[in-house]
């Protein structure tokens, strides 16, 4: 559910990789951490919150905005992510030659585009020749501007640094920038990044929109996992953004322009908006006034609004089918609240107990008594966190074994889980692998980073991941049951499946280049 | 050990070299001032890696000892030699059969589910695990846990009990991924790419198929056990606990075991692709997945440190002129990029990978071909070698920041043979490349005219078609999936 600047390897065939339990947590030893992090936030609203670990002389950083797809103007879907490539094409200062003379030959694309767009979307009488011209036009334009872009100057100043995993990742609720370094390099990473948060230049706009319409060919359209998903969770929201395509309709993101994209900077990248989160070996009293001095330098302003908008209740079950050749998938998903819900860490209990391992019951009667399935699940929240999301199910049948069969069994397992309380030592496992979980995840500077930007963001304290433990202790059996039978009922169900189908009988070519 | 297809190797750097004051600028471009080159780099702070205690048993086997007391746990592994590429090919997909089997089989004295059920409670873990060249054992738990999962973890070692319930499943397992493996572009391209490179029914390439993996017994799975298990075992610990307690611990489990058998050398011997365009039609994708291949070279060449930076000019990362000409200034791909795998004990492959919109097919192909026949043609600059060896140096500290990264890199070496201070060897002669030493090696490496292409896409929205690339009509490669003889099972034969 997450587009990012540059793709790692490709995930194994399946697709549940893609849906990792929002880890919950434990407390190992809180105080040992409040005494190494600090947390200072600046006049603009920016807050830093520094971990020291000085085990080896490197540091990570994770750069959490509050603002993710689910953000994008309606009819600008794929934005905010648009926005996170445009992010690193530089600055004034990096990757020109002239900034002076650029600004005006990108006014000059901007008003190309302009002109191509309107008669683009002309809805009669549309000259095509005109637009021919239009078209040539916006390329020279581009051309022009071009002259000034030295390609590439910001990752190329962050690489022969030792920048390290560089990279960025825009999903619906947030985006995050990050990357490790060697520590004599702080100085130089707060310059850069602060840079290209208050400064940065729709440099190359168009061409990187090219580049995300490839990113979007590559996740979702070549695909059948990602066509399955996209058209998944469209199904199943009617009014909320998490019904949109997260990389971007194609007709949208596709018209996207340079102005939109730097109003959305203008509108979320404010320092109350943002949260820095560096781990490594870093002494917050001498990097402090230099980070202050840096950081400053992001304008200031409150938060932006949040969305009215709520997803009504849903009260008629919906489904899909796909019918291509490709082989068959079962997904099923239901409402349930937002994190911020009390009974948040009940969903993860279940999830837990449904799907976590071999000693799971999904896998236990799926995958190892019916033999029916390869792979089940059952996961939350999707596609985010940040607002009322699902709880989804997904099974992969085994050859010979359809989708009806998955969802049968899967909604057996669902009704046990209503009509009798799971067993004290399921219970009791859920709780133990939180709290070990928590701690395994704590040896790690980047993955400590990004946790402690996203929990500073999404409680205003960090030290909630450790005490979210305190609930995930209070779950009970009559919580599970309570929430199962709230929640997974068929009014309140989508499913979707791809079926499989037999290929053409029409003879087809096979040379492809004729 | 796993083999990343682009990885690069393994980088060393000494801490003295990252004490450098300053990074070299790579711009010869006109820009009036370069501000971040005004802030000040101080020195390094004084970093001493810990190097695991290395112990070697009377009968071979090694043992590493890496302690870490941040955190309650402790995490080990066995790695034994033999993984894929040693299968009897009318079995191929053993391997994956035997390393998931071996772990949900259990012991004669414990079945696989009542150690899942055991283990779980405690969120500790036991896995087995296969690749390519390896099979591994491998588990962790709180400390607390320790001697028990421990004492568990060598039953499953040393007494595993197989079971033909635990086999079938595995074997379902794998059906499902063999009949669903046409279904990713990308796993076809991956795949077919390397047959291009190794041949079709090499030991790197040839794949599980229903029929091979139905005939894998039991008797199969304990056969490569009892083999694989009397080669060198190398044996890692990681985490917080006593270490005299642990080796002696260690030393026990192991001391008594015959001297190992060592692995016989290998001869792994290409011809490298028959160059040409090869084509697979895919009528759901509306990209094209582009491989560009040739035959490359193992690690043990002297001229590896020179491609890896030859590498990192080509397509590693933003600054590489395959990602500034095809993504950053033509905008025809998200993904491109590529290089030579340079792997520890066999041939590797020179692989540039690029995904491109069905219409921009050949305009993307051939702008990589000429990236990489670029490398004859257009001199290698100072900036660029400056560039990428920066790149490479200052962050090689990242394969040496955390004690169990420095643990796997010692078992990597040990499970290869090379010498223990092969980093350090490398890392200096990877200093001293230059702009002549990339030159020759492009000289010597690089073959236009040896490449071949291979493209799966959407035939039909192909235009114009590949033989604009000039290489030739096009090679179908025909991806069918086998159906085993005979009947076939009723449940499989509605989905072919």
């Amino acid at each position: 559910m997450r587009q990012r600047l540059f793709s790692g390897f490709p995930a194994i065939f399946l697709l549940f990789a893609l849906l990792l339990a929002v880890s919950a947590a434990s407390a190992q030893d809180l105080k040992s951490f409040e005494k190494r992090i600090t947390v200072n936030v600046l006049p603009n609203g920016l807050t830093l919150v520094i971990c020291e670990r000085h085990d080896a002389p490197v540091f990570s950083y994770t750069t959490f905005i509050d603002a993710g797809d689910v953000n994008d103007p309606t009819g600008e879907s794929g934005l905010a992510h648009m926005f996170e490539h445009l992010a690193f094409k530089g600055t004034s200062q990096i990757g020109t030659t002239n900034y002076p003379a650029e600004t005006v030959a990108l006014q000059k694309v901007e008003e190309a585009n302009d002109a191509y767009e309107a008669e683009y979307l002309k809805p009669v009488g549309r000259s095509e020749q005109k637009l021919a011209e239009l078209h040539e036009a916006f390329l020279a334009a581009q051309a022009e501007a071009e002259k000034y872009v030295i390609p590439n100057q910001f990752t190329e100043v962050a690489e022969a640094n030792g920048a390290h995993d560089l990279n960025a990742a825009t999903g619906l609720d947030d985006t995050q920038y990050f990357w490790s370094m060697p520590e004599n390099r702080l100085d130089l990473w707060a310059w850069m990044e602060s840079s290209r948060l208050s400064d940065v230049v729709p440099r190359e706009f168009y061409k990187e929109r090219d580049v995300v319409m490839e990113e979007r060919r590559m996740r979702v359209d070549s695909n059948p996992i990602g066509r399955l998903e996209e058209q998944f969770f469209a199904t199943a929201y009617v009014a909320h953004n998490y019904g949109r395509s997260d990389i971007g309709w194609p007709s949208e993101v596709g018209q996207i322009n340079a102005t939109e994209a730097m109003a959305f900077h203008k509108k979320f990248y404010v320092g109350g908006n943002i949260v820095i989160a560096i781990v490594g070996d870093v002494d917050p009293e001498t990097a402090l006034p230099v980070l202050e001095k840096y950081f400053s330098r992001v304008p200031g302003g409150p938060r932006p609004e949040d969305m009215t908008t709520v997803e009504p209740q849903q009260f008629a079950e919906k489904s899909l089918v796909i019918r291509e050749q490709t082989q068959p998938v079962f997904l099923e998903g239901y409402h349930r609240p937002s994190y911020r819900d009390p009974d948040d860490a009940v969903y993860d209990a279940i999830s837990d107990i449904l799907s976590n391992g071999r000693v799971s019951r999904l896998y236990r009667s799926l995958v190892e008594e019916q033999q029916i399935a390869a792979e089940a699940i059952g996961e939350s929240p999707v596609p985010g966190e940040r607002y009322p999301s699902l709880f989804m199910f997904g099974a992969i049948p085994l050859p010979g074994h359809t989708p009806a069969e998955m969802r049968d069994a899967i909604h057996k397992e669902i009704e046990k889980l209503k009509a009798s309380d799971v067993t004290d030592a399921e219970l009791e496992m859920f709780k133990t692998r939180t709290r070990a979980d928590l701690l395994r995840g704590l040896d790690d500077n980047q993955g400590l980073a990004n946790s402690l930007a996203e929990y500073q963001t999404r409680y205003g304290d960090w030290r909630q991941l450790f005490l979210q433990l305190d609930a995930v202790n209070k779950v009970t059996k009559a919580d599970i049951r309570r929430v199962a039978n709230k929640v997974f009922v068929a009014s309140n169900r989508t499913s979707a499946e791809i079926d499989t189908e037999p290929p053409a009988p029409a003879a087809k070519s096979d040379g492809g280049a004729q | 050990m796993n083999q990343h297809a682009f990885c690069l190797g393994s980088r060393f750097l000494l801490v003295a070299a990252l004490l450098s004051a300053l990074v070299f600028p790579s711009g010869s471009t006109a820009q009036q001032a370069k501000p971040w080159e005004h802030i000040p780099i101080p020195q390094l702070h004084a970093f001493h890696p810990q190097q695991p205690k290395r112990i070697e048993l009377k009968n071979g086997i090694v043992i590493f000892l890496q302690e870490d007391h941040e955190l309650p746990f402790i995490y080990g592994s066995v790695l034994i030699h033999g993984g894929s590429r040693d299968e009897d090919p009318a079995k191929a997909g053993l391997l994956g059969l035997y390393s998931q089997a071996w772990r949900t089989s259990g012991t004669a004295s414990m079945d696989g589910d009542a150690m899942d059920d055991l283990l779980e409670a405690k969120a500790a873990h036991i896995e087995t695990d296969g690749d390519e060249d390896s099979t591994a054992l491998s588990w962790d738990s709180l400390k607390g846990d320790a001697d028990q999962v421990f004492s568990l973890a060598m039953n499953l070692l040393f007494h595993p009990k197989f079971s033909a319930e635990k086999l079938e499943l595995a074997q379902q397992q794998e059906a499902t991924s063999i009949v669903r493996r046409n279904d990713d572009e990308d796993g076809i391209a991956g795949r077919e790419s390397a047959k291009l490179v190794y041949g079709v029914n090499s030991p790197y390439t040839r794949q599980p198929e229903l029929a091979t993996i139905a005939t894998v017994t039991i008797s199969d799975l304990q056969a490569w056990h009892d083999r694989t298990l009397k080669g060198q075992l190398i044996v890692g610990i990681y985490g917080d606990f006593d270490p005299e307690a642990m080796e002696a611990k260690v030393r026990a489990a192991f001391e008594g075991l015959p001297p190992v058998t060592a692995a016989p050398p290998r001869h792994d011997e290409f011809a490298g692709p028959k160059p040409g365009v090869y084509f697979i039609d895919k009528e759901d994708v509306n990209q094209s997945n582009v491989q560009i291949v040739a035959l490359g070279i193992d690690r043990h060449n002297p001229d590896v440190p020179t491609l890896d930076v030859m590498n990192e000019i080509l397509g590693g990362g933003f600054g590489s002129r395959l990602f500034l000409k095809v993504r950053t200034q033509l905008g025809l791909a998200y993904e491109v990029g590529g290089g030579f795998s340079l792997p520890y004990d066999h041939p590797g492959s020179f692989h540039v990978v690029a995904l491109t919109k069905s219409v921009s097919t050949v305009d993307a192909t051939k702008a990589a071909e000429a990236e990489i026949a670029g490398l004859n043609t257009k001199p290698f600059t100072q900036a660029e070698l400056e560039r990428a060896k920066d790149d490479i140096v200052n962050s090689f500290l990242f394969d040496y920041d955390t004690k169990d990264k420095i643990l796997d890199e010692s078992e990597k070496l040990e499970f290869y043979g090379y010498p223990p201070d092969y980093l350090e060897t490398y890392h200096a002669a990877l200093e001293k490349v230059t702009l002549a030493d990339l030159t020759a090696a492009a000289k010597k490496y690089i073959h236009p005219e040896k490449l071949a292409v291979l493209v799966v896409g959407n035939g039909p929205e192909i235009k114009p078609p590949l033989d604009a690339l000039g290489m030739g009509a096009p090679q179908a490669i025909d991806i069918t999936i086998p159906q085993p003889a005979g009947p076939p099972p009723a449940a499989g034969a509605a989905l072919q």
